[in-house]
């Protein structure tokens, strides 16, 4: 009888944790992953804008802006500095393709001391490895998908 | 204005990884992997292209964007030179943000020691 009360207790103080505890967590990481990702966008943009000043279209401006960005969340990755944007961040700074140049340079800086080839070569690709996977598996498997619709449409 | 679609569709894009990244025990490797293939398959249904032209590079920077390039590189390929560009495709818009990602994140390691 006794155990059973404080089983009944016990849940009862689970349930109370796990509604009351997350939730305002939950909240300010989002909020804080909103801005952050929000702004490195916004400087993707401005950018973006620059590039296009030169006179390029917005998709020729796209491989440039995307190559600076990397550059920069590189760079800041080199100097520690992305690594603490990310402690408040959470996913604002994982999302963007800053955050892509990130989980390359953090790993192979880290793993240095396992030489040139397996450790920053090879550590290199611990995250983007999967994303390049993941990436043209599916691309492909709907550029399929794409050329036979084509294929069909063209038949009719 | 512009600026101002960069950051709300680029923030709301990260809010979603968020919310996975606190809700599911999904970690950021898995959020990439998954933001990416979406990103591909909102594509290739026509739907990132509109998100594109309403969020300029809130659209594009967001690793989703990266997904949008390969297939966009895909379907304009296989337009131009049949079943060919399947794979040929695949690196045609996205080629110059990988070779500095390669570059970049090689230098970087190599020029910078991690804190601590």
């Amino acid at each position: 009888m006794a155990t059973k009360e404080k089983t009944i207790d016990q849940e009862q103080y689970k349930w109370r944790v796990q509604r009351k505890k997350p939730k305002p967590a939950v909240l300010r990481n989002t909020i804080m992953a909103f801005l952050v990702g929000g702004l490195i966008c916004t400087l993707g943009q401005g950018v973006l804008v620059f590039f296009q000043s030169l006179g390029m279209s917005m998709k020729e401006a796209a491989g440039p802006t995307a190559s600076v960005m990397v550059f920069l969340g590189a760079f800041l990755t080199g100097l520690g500095v992305y690594d603490d944007i990310g402690k408040v961040a959470g996913a604002g700074s994982v999302v963007p393709i800053t955050g892509f140049a990130n989980s390359m340079v953090s790993p192979a800086m880290e793993f240095k001391r396992e030489g040139f080839v397996t450790g920053v070569g090879a550590r290199m690709f611990q995250v983007a490895g999967p994303v390049l996977v993941y990436s043209t598996v599916t691309s492909i498997v709907i550029g399929i998908v794409y050329w036979l619709t084509r294929l069909w449409e063209a038949r009719l | 204005m512009q600026y101002l679609m960069a950051f709300l569709v680029g923030g709301a894009i990260c809010a979603v990884g968020q919310l996975l990244m606190d809700l599911t025990s999904l970690t950021s490797a898995h959020i990439l992997v998954l933001f990416v293939s979406v990103g591909a398959v909102l594509s290739g249904l026509g739907i990132y292209e509109q998100l594109v032209e309403l969020g300029g590079a809130g659209a594009t920077i967001p690793l989703t964007g990266f997904g949008h390039a390969i297939v966009s590189g895909v379907f304009e390929e296989i337009e131009a030179k049949g079943a060919v560009g399947i794979l040929s495709g695949v690196f045609k818009n996205t080629s110059m943000g990988l070779a500095a990602a390669v570059f970049f994140g090689f230098v970087m390691s190599i020029l910078f020691n991690p804190k601590g």
